[in-house]
């Protein structure tokens, strides 16, 4: 079984972030492995445990995502590939499936590619399916369970009404929500193995793929309005006082 | 301006987002055409008419019975293809965000995810959306057609139904094609408001386990003792969310102990929400809940620490024991409301 899963280095979701001059700056807050694509690291292992195979980590981005691929090579990846070029600077998802889909292809005799739900920087979410459409492979997304059997893989997908059951034949994408299970913390060992791992680094070039032409832009990042709330803290004698002010206060606001 | 909106439905029923659109689509002038895909959804196209559409795309096959994003997604690009919409606006449900990516695709266009305001810049869209799950706002455009676009839920003005409205309905093949999945079966939760629909909220979060006058039953270890208690508050938070009709909400904290499905959590790693009415109970406000919750209307705190960040983005706070609030709350609501 030859597994894939696609991580992204992002801020850490306790970050303040805010614009400064049109940029995001997170401060001094660490880089971390986007949290969803743990799940994702997760579900490769235990699926390469399960069936005997290889899973390969891939990143696309600057230097610095040689972290994110680090964690997952600590996690118990066997190798890692980041893909880094100038020419990705601006791009968009459309333009990151269909490098990751090069990187898929390049690899070669891929059965299963893992992502997470969605990256918590940009939330767009739609990398999985994108990246699927553009390999022409089933897209099983927000997986909570997945079961291999030969060439058949069955997924229960967590969607706004609870399950879908849906089984496919791989090669196939898969995403990946929290239900899965609580994604391993990396070992000593796999910590020292991470650290002294030389991680490839393919271009474009590499990938054999002209830089894909950004369709979507992002003029500019602004921080949300202030929401100037004063908040009035309700007293009285007794609970059922205190409770009796409340809910006349939230009846005057005419929310419900 | 020719814009379409996709109109998500399961199983026949429309998810409330996808009329939402259809106001946007309004707005934006011109004429608006809905997509009604699935099997025995005709239904669909005369509440969509009702709404404000002007004509209706329906493609009601067999073949669309179950929702399977390739078969929609190859439905939808050639119908685009053939008919070029300038706008695709599809609301922001699991459905509409995955078909929304897998069309642009094959239309060699963007996808503009999540968005929460649009204006005109000509013929060209400048769509907001939140980054960073809301900490940032971002304005972005796409410089490709059709430009497709997801709208949040609870954003945009739902239209006002008018009835007997009607207007041209189209009946289009589906073009399924391959469908390289197969579904096998649905396991649907019973009941329960989903909180992205929801227009209240109560949550709960780790403080709903602290209860001291509980004792839990012989023989369980400490930490099945924490999950009983949590049990017993997040029922506490339970009835309060009954007598309101809202949702039931939890932190990450509160998941992440076990005390409450995965479903529930809201925040950075959980779900987005803005409802008009938001209760938090026990919850201290780390800031990835607050990402997730802090566009509600009116944000309610219950927690016995005054510090709590929670109480900064409140408009009200009880600094007290949620286990004597919460259930006051709940009277209190049950008398006023005549329940």
């Amino acid at each position: 079984m030859k597994i894939v899963v696609c991580v992204k280095q992002v801020p850490d979701s306790a970050a303040t972030v805010v614009a400064e001059n049109g940029q995001v700056s997170w401060g001094d807050a660490p880089l971390v492995i986007n949290p969803w694509d743990e799940y994702a690291v997760e579900a490769a292992l235990k699926t390469k445990e399960a069936h005997d195979g290889t899973v390969t980590v891939v990143s696309m981005g600057g230097e610095n995502a040689k972290e994110a691929l680090k964690h997952a090579l600590a996690m118990g990846c066997n190798d890692a590939i980041l893909i880094s070029d100038p020419a990705l600077e601006a791009v968009d998802t459309q333009g990151t499936a269909q490098v990751l889909a090069a990187a898929i292809k390049k690899i070669g005799e891929v059965d299963m590619a893992f992502f997470g739900r969605q990256a918590i920087d940009g939330d767009a979410g739609i990398t999985p399916v994108q990246t699927a459409r553009v390999l022409g492979w089933p897209a099983l997304t927000l997986a909570a369970t997945i079961d291999v059997e030969g060439d058949t893989v069955k997924v229960e997908r967590s969607i706004e009404e609870g399950r879908q059951t849906v089984s496919a034949k791989l090669p196939a994408v898969f995403s990946l929500v929290k239900d899965y299970g609580e994604p391993r913390y990396p070992s000593f060992m796999g910590i020292r193995k991470a650290s002294r791992a030389e991680i490839p680094v393919w271009s474009l070039a590499d990938l054999g793929i002209e830089a894909p032409a950004a369709v979507v832009e992002w003029p500019q990042i602004i921080n949300p309005p202030k929401k100037d709330v004063t908040c009035e803290i309700v007293e009285g004698g007794s609970p059922k006082e205190i409770a009796e002010a409340l809910v006349d206060k939230i009846l005057a606001e005419k929310v419900l | 301006m020719n814009t379409w909106v996709y109109i998500d439905n399961f199983k026949g029923e429309a998810l409330p987002a996808s009329w939402e659109a259809i106001s946007a689509a309004k707005s934006l002038g011109g004429s608006v055409t809905a997509l009604v895909f699935g099997s025995g959804v005709e239904a669909l196209a005369k509440t969509a008419f009702e709404y404000g559409a002007d004509e209706v795309l329906l493609a009601d096959d067999a073949s669309l019975a179950d929702y399977r994003v390739e078969a929609f997604a190859s439905t939808l690009s050639k119908l685009a293809a053939e008919r070029a919409p300038d706008v695709i606006l599809l609301p922001t449900t699991t459905r509409g965000r995955e078909l929304a990516g897998m069309a642009a695709i094959d239309l060699k266009t963007g996808v503009l995810v999540d968005v929460v305001a649009l204006e005109l810049d000509g013929d060209k869209v400048v769509a907001t959306r939140p980054i960073y799950a809301g900490k940032l706002l971002q304005k972005t455009v796409c410089n490709a057609t059709p430009q497709i676009i997801t709208l949040r839920g609870r954003v945009f003005p739902k239209p006002e139904a008018v009835a007997g409205r009607s207007g041209t309905l189209t009946k289009v093949e589906a073009a399924a094609g391959d469908v390289p999945t197969t579904v096998e079966g649905y396991a649907e939760t019973e009941g329960g408001v989903s909180l992205t629909d929801a227009g209240v909220i109560v949550s709960g979060g780790r403080g709903v386990s602290n209860n001291p006058d509980l004792t839990p039953p012989d023989g369980m270890s400490d930490e099945e003792a924490e999950v009983w208690r949590a049990q017993q508050g997040f029922a506490l938070v339970g009835d309060l969310a009954g007598v309101l009709g809202a949702a039931v909400g939890a932190s990450r904290a509160a998941v992440d102990a076990g005390y409450i499905p995965y479903s529930h959590q809201v925040g950075q790693t959980g779900k987005v929400v803005s409802p008009d009415l938001y209760i938090a109970a026990g919850i201290s406000g780390a800031i990835q809940h607050l990402a997730g919750m802090r566009n509600s209307k009116i944000i309610v705190a219950i927690n016995k620490d005054p510090d709590a960040p929670i109480f900064k983005v409140a408009r009200f706070g009880v600094v007290g024991d949620l286990f004597q609030i919460v259930p006051a709350l709940t009277e209190a609501f049950k008398a006023k409301l005549g329940k």
